[in-house]
């Protein structure tokens, strides 16, 4: 216990410092969560929406490995990516891997089958008929469409959540494409395994704490809108 | 019918044909659509009446058809979007979106790029028409089934459509709210000159709104007409017991004098007005409520049918009673409780049933005049 609390009063002497490395790795990890949450949104609603009310064949299939997706585990993911963008590999001209920009893309890939999932839902949630009585007052497809996410904003903000949420924790995959390297590719997570392997308890506690606050703080602003949204 | 020939055709409908599943659920050889009247379309549930509305907005897939829409066809000189901005449709359920009584009556306008004061004065005096003034800034989905109603209609009409389609719009609403939400709707038809189309399975909703009537069952329309061709002159038995005619009985043409023909029914010769050969088949209807019921047969009634029956149920439907009468064929009669209570009518008594050779129609076998 005395442990935990110790890290607890270190996780608040750097915040209350604003201790420059910690500073930097929670604003890289809110940088690199963010702009993955951020595509994932884009392509997710994207393919979320066309999923949902679009007839075809296979259709079924197609949600069930969505779904199945939504549980992806980060270290397949990681190891996936690491394939792909090796030096030898399909994308490996693209000099990417131990970079930011792999983090996001092997974070987006994560998050993407989670804002799809629940945009398919929210969207087949929605009565059949709203569809047609929104076409039925003049509306044109696009005009449709952009309703329809205007009616499911609830479900799709919890979208943004279970995205956000999964990618900013997630370990695996960060750590294999992007290598922790200090100063470039070092977040919240990866300090954290870190720390606590070289026996840094304190300090892993510390960014442990500072990784939920930040997830907390995000969250309870989306919720905030969420739920002022629905009185 | 006099009335709507002198008005333009609005919508000219030609061979409109949907499947699904493999199924015919509309087929319509032809319809028209006179500009200003308000037709109802009559019909059991799954009779097709909705996907017409569909059809006609193109919310449906169409295996064949041809719309011309003040006689422009669609499809070549009229783009879908553009015919489609004529029409407005309103579903049976409410489908109000997840915002303010105004958005949800500002929505369609705002579509169409209608903003500021044009948009405030419109929704403004469209909340006023329907009542709903002070309902403004509250939330849709936290009103009562029969104000969400009047905002679903008010959100149609404030867009000033050529067309409405109003599909069921009054069902589960309670009697006083659907009358007066009734009488509204056609007030506000009436005085801007909207042509509606109007779907319903209530026959009394049809028959208090409607210029003309359409019956329609399994995709096809059986009947249209005035309320009173179709309450008076079915063509045919679906559409005379859908119009509350319960009383259909078929037999022989024995005779024929001066217009009356006698016809033939289980031992009891019946009188009515018509034209059929001898020997052939007819079948006909009588409205219950040109039934009427005395305790014994009077000379001093003018109806050439009187028969002696006994009762067998008598079954009370709203405001009066439905009275079921075994002469040797079934006649059913509409009494007041008054009636009931004047006649002592009771289960297994006997009474006299009599209706005017006049008071029936000829659905099947009349000949040509």
């Amino acid at each position: 216990m005395e442990l935990l609390f110790e890290g607890i009063r270190e996780a608040f002497r750097l915040l209350i410092h604003a201790d420059p490395e910690v500073v930097r790795i929670t604003l890289l990890s809110l940088k690199i969560s963010g702009c993955a949450t951020f595509i994932s949104l884009i392509i997710g609603i994207g393919a979320g929406m066309l999923i949902a009310l679009v007839e075809f064949p296979g259709k079924r299939l197609l949600i069930s490995i969505i779904n199945t997706g939504m549980g992806l585990p980060p270290v397949v993911v990681g190891l996936f990516v690491t394939i792909f963008i090796w030096r030898n590999g399909p994308l490996g001209f693209l000099g990417i891997l131990y970079t930011p920009t792999a983090m996001i893309a092997a974070q987006a890939i994560i998050a993407t089958p989670i804002v799809a999932g629940i945009t398919i839902a929210a969207i087949q949630h929605l009565p059949e008929e709203l569809r047609l009585q929104i076409l039925a007052l003049g509306a044109t497809r696009t005009q449709m469409v952009w309703m329809l996410m205007k009616e499911s904003r609830l479900p799709l903000l919890a979208a943004v959540m279970a995205g956000f949420g999964g990618v900013i924790s997630e370990i695996g995959a960060s750590i294999m494409v992007g290598g922790n390297i200090m100063g470039y590719t070092r977040v919240l997570t990866t300090a954290t395994v870190m720390e606590t392997s070289r026996g840094n308890f304190d300090v892993a506690i510390a960014l442990g704490v500072i990784l939920l606050l930040l997830s907390f703080s995000v969250n309870f602003i989306l919720t905030t809108i969420q739920q002022y949204d629905k009185k | 019918m006099t009335k709507n020939n002198i008005r333009p055709i609005l919508l000219d409908i030609r061979n409109l044909s949907s499947v699904r599943g493999g199924r015919t659920v509309l087929n319509i050889p032809e319809m028209r659509i006179y500009e200003g009247e308000i037709l109802s379309l009559i019909g059991p549930n799954g009779a097709g009446k909705t996907t017409l509305l569909m059809a006609l907005l193109r919310l449906v897939p169409l295996e064949s058809g041809v719309i011309v829409f003040k006689n422009t066809p669609l499809n070549e000189t009229l783009p879908h979007d553009t015919y489609r901005r004529h029409f407005v449709m309103v579903f049976q359920k409410s489908l109000l979106f997840n915002s303010s009584v105004f958005n949800n009556i500002a929505y369609g306008l705002r579509i169409r790029g209608i903003r500021g004061r044009e948009l405030l004065r419109r929704v403004d005096e469209q909340m006023a028409l329907f009542g709903i003034a002070h309902l403004r800034n509250r939330h849709a989905r936290k009103i009562s089934g029969g104000e969400a109603r009047r905002v679903s209609l008010a959100r149609a009409f404030v867009l000033n459509p050529t067309v409405v389609l109003l599909d069921e719009p009054f069902a589960g609403l309670d009697t006083p709210t659907r009358d007066a939400l009734i009488a509204d709707c056609e007030k506000i038809l009436r005085a801007s000159g909207t042509t509606a189309i109007f779907a319903t399975h209530d026959r009394n909703e049809a028959l208090m709104l409607s210029d003309r009537i359409s019956v329609m069952n399994e995709g096809r329309i059986l009947q249209t007409g005035a309320p009173e061709d179709i309450m008076h002159r079915p063509a045919n038995e679906f559409v005379a017991s859908f119009a509350g005619t319960d009383t259909i009985i078929s037999g022989p043409v024995i005779k024929k004098n001066r217009g009356t023909l006698f016809i033939e029914v289980n031992g009891s010769i019946l009188e009515i007005v018509g034209e059929a050969k001898i020997g052939s088949k007819v079948t006909f209807c009588v409205r219950p409520e040109n039934i009427l019921l005395s305790k014994k047969a009077s000379r001093a009634t003018s109806a050439r049918n009187a028969f002696a029956g006994s009762i067998q149920r008598i079954l009370p439907v709203g405001h009066f009673y439905k009275v079921f009468i075994d002469c040797g064929f079934q006649l059913i009669a509409h009494v007041t409780h008054q009636s009931v209570k004047n006649l002592g009518l009771a289960e297994g008594g006997k009474i006299v049933a009599s209706f005017k050779a006049t008071a029936a129609h000829i659905i099947r076998g009349a000949a040509e005049v």
